[in-house]
């Protein structure tokens, strides 16, 4: 077929992997930091954070090598099976499942407990690349839009089942991959107004919020009364957004837990409680903010090394970047993860196969929404919604998820000279 | 180039919009605002106060009046408080619940992240018990500090006592004292305050999440050490002190003896007195209430405080003025036909005790009469060849050398002193300067408007028994390691009295103790010299206050005391006797006296029937404290100043 098959590693981007080692060995550097404890020294300590998360990592460049020493062809091909059995083992999880802090998202296998819903990702991925890869579907069309909606929402009402809101919510970013395939940009704007427009409900609650949103849609409507498509837009915006306000309204009220109201209410400031939910965002934002502009040095974070945040080592790992290596240092990450980002989108770009692209586009997706949405959360700018940074956490399912929905981008990229696959 | 190819711009715009906010949120919260530095380092610092032992104080043998005593207290830093058994905890240090409710909702108010105190000065016995649970309740430490100790349980009014700084005196501080910290609020404790206090160490540690101390803040480079206060050595003789209080127990009135060639006082007894361990330790509040409302007023500084009109103890005076104007010298005879009869053709008396018919000065100081001292008044104001108000002025002058109407200064706060009448009063209260001695004869005799502290007092038979000299008195001899003594007590204050005219008022003193016919013939001490002379105070509100003043041996005297027992009668009768076991106890550390001689002393009760009022002036509840912090503002300063330079003239002692 093509002279380069042979050497697999030949066309493979190794800026890509770069960045991936880079952003693994730091991590772990910060995990070590966050857990260190000076009377059990020990790198390798296998009963320590730091201990397993490098065994993590060699695990996961084993797992990226081999990924890379497939043949990549049949992905495309068996990607309904895969995504098949993921499905499957999802709804095994709340059956078999044991609870880590209140989610029944695990399953114990050996010494180990895995987290499938982080499994669902690359399976969704590939699904979703396959059916809008092929060559008769648009994206604006109907039944494409409803399929497509099918393939995200199946794993994320089965991880919502676990329940485990925060995984759910990371495959709505797949609406990234969907405005790229041509979705109307007004999609994107609902989702923002409808982000929006949950936040304002929870606030001033769904009266008020009905009111104005039927006055101000009135007023677009007679100004536009014209124009009858922009007249049509509005009134469906109107209607879609006031059904969501309701459910929203309802959901907060009847669906949501305790702590993910409370959660919801830190965030949103309506209640002032530094001893609760608000203790672990503050401790967050004071073991950052107390890292200045060279930071406190390694091992030397004081809020990180007295356990004063919380979750230090997987959710909160940025408040050890944070408060030990200060502004340089998440400026470094950041700008680590917005030069990977960039990188997998013309990756993508660069593909002759649609497949491949989708494909890309969504590993991008599923990467920056956990990227913005945990820093985000670790500086009090999101709610606190439990999920890793990609690479950089502590935990194997994470770590390893991340490393086979990149990777087999990498794998499907190596591929891409000489060769067309549809 | 398939479709939508520009969207990846729009995608990718998204991206890089994002890590904008997040970095120029990061750029806010790292390097804009330094309020997370400080929450950081409120986390994670302690500030553990090393609270200095504050100096002790001695007695002149270098015995120890008061000491330091360990005691916890206990802190509290709420936020760090998880759900503990309440029950056992208050059982543990003996509150209850409510109590636990209180404390825990002020410590909270004050500060959810610092520690603040929770009980103070828990035991020793009770932190022993308590100290191996304190691991159930976390949130809570102890922190060492210590409180005074009187091993000997006297001299609490020259002693005073500490108690918690106010806030207003926190703010006059500019930072020196703190919520919690211990100040000296009456007596030396006051007075000496700068000295005693020493200076407090701070310790930063670092704690973690759970309060666990995980050592020093930077290799300890903020931290301070505690300098202990400086050592005081009192003038007092503890043992002296000790037995003055027994005679007086059960007594209301005063004993303060000096040492004239020096100006120390060996006693100042105060009675009725309290024990100072009173005023300590967690039952102080309750303690400090019942002292305040006890009639008989044992806060209430008599020495220093009360102010009587002397009665003949002041014709000792009078005799000496009386020579130095010229007046009269030692050869005058007066006659005594039981009175002294003044005002329009003699229609007035001042009565006398006896008939006693024609006698000197040495004779009329002897037996103490009244119609002598009439005419030497008389001679004084009327017929020193000007005006008596311009010689009344003169006689003022005289007399108030003797520290009369004046603060002699002694290192206590809260001098009184007394009354001096000025001719000014006798104007005012006549409606014309055309007065003479008729008009306030009493003063002959030492009563009307005078009003003398028992200190004073003592300290004119130490200008008597220098013939001539006093120095301040005071109660603090020495302070720190090199034994300094201040400036001031080391000053000859000089009484223009020519020593000359001492020997008459002396040899008359001497009778009075010594003589057949002296008034205080009972109180003779075998073997010792002693010249004294009795008072006899009128008190219009109650039974005569026994009064008694002596210095002894004559030759180079060694000891000056005086004696004031109010509601007690003659002075030869409470007064005398008193003194003089007291004088016969320093100077021969025996008592050679009948049986029953002192039992009689020790045992007598003579407290007044409550709700008697003393005539003595005797402040309102709580004017002491009012008063006292007046006198710090005034004079604080000059005092802090002194205290420094004699801080540091240690310091280079102990260097070298």
């Amino acid at each position: 077929m093509n002279n380069n098959q042979p050497k697999p590693f030949f066309s493979v981007d190794w800026t890509v992997i770069a960045i991936f080692i880079a952003l693994c060995l730091f991590g772990w550097l910060n995990i070590h930091a966050s857990v260190y404890n000076p009377e059990k020294p020990g790198i390798f300590n296998l009963s320590t954070h730091y201990g397993k998360q490098f065994f993590f990592i060699i695990t996961a460049f084993i797992l990226g090598t081999v990924i890379l020493l497939l043949d990549g062809q049949f992905l495309n091909a068996i990607s309904p099976i895969i995504y098949g059995i993921t499905m499957f083992l999802l709804v095994l999880v709340p059956i078999i499942g044991k609870s880590v802090a209140g989610n029944q998202a695990w399953i114990a296998i050996g010494p180990f407990t895995l987290q499938p819903s982080e499994f669902a990702k690359f399976p969704t991925c590939l699904l979703l690349a396959r059916y809008l890869g092929m060559d008769q579907v648009k994206i604006q069309d109907l039944k494409t839009k409803i399929i497509a909606g099918i393939i995200i929402f199946i794993p994320i009402a089965l991880v919502m089942l676990q329940p485990d809101t925060g995984s759910a919510l990371t495959f709505t970013s797949l609406i990234i991959v969907l405005f790229r395939e041509g979705l109307s940009g007004y999609f994107l704007f609902l989702e923002g107004l409808l982000i929006f427009l949950f936040i304002l409900t929870l606030l001033y609650g769904k009266l008020i919020l009905t009111v104005t949103l039927a006055l101000l849609s009135g007023l677009l409507a007679y100004i536009n009364r014209k124009n009858k498509k922009i007249t049509a837009t509005v009134a469906l915006t109107l209607f879609i957004s006031i059904a969501f306000v309701f459910s929203v309204d309802f959901a907060y009220k009847n669906v949501l837990k305790e702590h993910q109201r409370d959660r919801i209410d830190v965030i949103l400031g309506k209640v002032n409680d530094p001893r609760g939910e608000e203790y672990n965002v503050n401790q967050s934002k004071i073991a950052i903010g107390s890292g200045g502009l060279w930071g406190k040095g390694y091992l030397q974070g004081t809020q990180t090394k007295y356990d004063f945040v919380p979750e230090q080592s997987t959710d909160f790992i940025f408040c050890t970047v944070g408060e030990e290596w200060g502004f340089a240092g998440c400026f470094v990450v950041i700008s680590l993860y917005i030069f990977l980002l960039i990188r997998i989108i013309n990756i993508a770009e660069r593909q002759r196969s649609s497949f491949k692209r989708i494909y890309g586009y969504g590993v991008a997706s599923f990467i920056f929404f956990h990227f913005f949405i945990n820093i985000g959360m670790t500086i009090g700018l999101v709610p606190v919604i439990g999920i890793p940074l990609p690479f950089m956490s502590y935990g194997g399912s994470s770590l390893w998820s991340f490393t086979i929905l990149l990777f087999i981008l990498i794998k499907l990229d190596s591929n891409r000279i000489g060769t067309t696959n549809t | 180039m398939n479709r939508f190819f520009e969207r990846k711009f729009i995608v990718q715009g998204i991206f890089i919009i994002i890590s904008l906010i997040l970095l120029s949120r990061l750029f806010y919260i790292q390097i804009i605002t330094d309020k997370y530095v400080l929450s950081a380092n409120n986390n994670v610092l302690r500030k553990l106060i090393i609270y200095p032992a504050r100096g002790t104080i001695l007695d002149r043998k270098e015995k120890a009046l008061v000491q330091n005593e360990p005691v916890y207290d206990l802190m509290v830093i709420p936020n760090k408080v998880k759900p503990f058994d309440t029950l056992q905890f208050c059982n543990l240090i003996e509150i209850d619940q409510a109590g636990f409710n209180k404390r825990f909702t002020k410590a909270k108010k004050y500060s959810p992240y610092k520690a603040s105190l929770f009980e103070k000065q828990l035991s020793v016995q009770l932190y022993a018990s308590f100290q191996e649970k304190l691991f159930e309740f976390p949130g809570f430490f102890v922190q060492n500090r210590t409180i005074r100790s009187y091993p000997d349980s006297t001299a609490a009014q020259f002693l005073g006592y500490v108690g918690e700084v106010n806030d207003r005196t926190i703010v006059q501080s500019n930072g020196f004292y703190h919520q919690g910290d211990y100040i000296g609020i009456s007596g030396v404790e006051k007075s000496y305050e700068t000295l005693l206090r020493g200076q407090r160490g701070v310790q930063n540690i670092m704690v973690d999440a759970l309060g666990r101390p995980k050592g020093a803040f930077a290799n300890g480079k903020y931290d301070t050490v505690a300098v202990s206060g400086e050592r005081l050595i009192s003038s007092l003789d503890k043992d002296l002190q000790k037995f003055g209080e027994k005679l007086m127990q059960n007594k209301i009135g005063s004993i303060v003896a000096i040492e004239p060639s020096s100006g120390e006082i060996l006693a100042f007894v105060s009675s009725p007195t309290y024990d100072p361990n009173l005023l300590v330790g967690r039952k102080r509040g309750y303690n400090y209430t019942k002292l305040l409302s006890n009639p008989n007023k044992p806060m209430f500084i008599r020495p220093i405080q009360a102010e009587y009109p002397p009665g003949s103890v002041f014709k000792v005076i009078n005799a000496l003025v009386a020579q130095q104007l010229r007046a009269i010298d030692s050869n005058t005879v007066f006659y005594c036909s039981g009175g002294y009869f003044y005002g329009p053709n003699g229609s007035k008396k001042m009565g006398c005790t006896h008939r006693h018919g024609a006698l000197n000065l040495r004779q009329a100081i002897a037996q103490s009469c009244n119609t002598y001292f009439g005419y030497t008044y008389n001679r004084m104001i009327d017929h020193a060849g000007m005006r008596p108000v311009n010689a009344y002025q003169h006689w003022w002058q005289e007399v108030s050398e003797f520290g009369i109407g004046s603060k002699l200064g002694i290192d206590l706060p809260n001098e009184r002193k007394g009354r001096l009448p000025t001719s000014d009063l006798y104007t005012k209260r006549w409606g014309s300067d055309r007065w003479g001695s008729g008009f306030n004869i009493s003063l002959s005799i030492g009563q009307g408007e005078l009003g003398i502290t028992p200190l004073q007092m003592a300290n004119v038979m130490a200008i008597v028994a220098n013939r001539g000299f006093f120095y301040k008195p005071h109660l603090i001899k020495a302070i720190g390691e090199k034994h300094i003594v201040k400036d001031e007590y080391t000053k000859k204050n000089m009484v223009h009295i020519d020593p000359s005219y001492f020997n008459i008022v002396i040899e008359g003193m001497d009778d009075v103790v010594n003589s057949p016919g002296g008034t205080a013939i009972y109180s003779k001490i075998p073997g010792i010299d002693m010249c004294g002379k009795t008072g006899t105070v009128e008190n219009s509100q109650g039974k005569d206050h026994s009064v008694f003043f002596a210095f002894a041996p004559r030759v180079n005297p060694k000891i000056a005391i005086v004696v004031v027992v109010e509601n007690a009668g003659f002075g030869a009768t409470w007064s005398a006797p008193i003194a003089s076991v007291m004088v016969e106890k320093y100077l021969k550390n025996t008592i050679s006296r009948p049986p029953g001689y002192l039992d009689r002393l020790f045992l007598a009760n003579l407290l007044p029937p409550t709700h008697v009022k003393t005539s003595a002036v005797v402040p309102q509840k709580g004017e002491i404290v009012k008063s006292s912090s007046d006198i710090a503002s005034k004079s604080s300063s000059s005092i802090q100043k002194q205290h420094e330079a004699i801080k540091k003239a240690n310091a280079q002692s102990v260097v070298k």
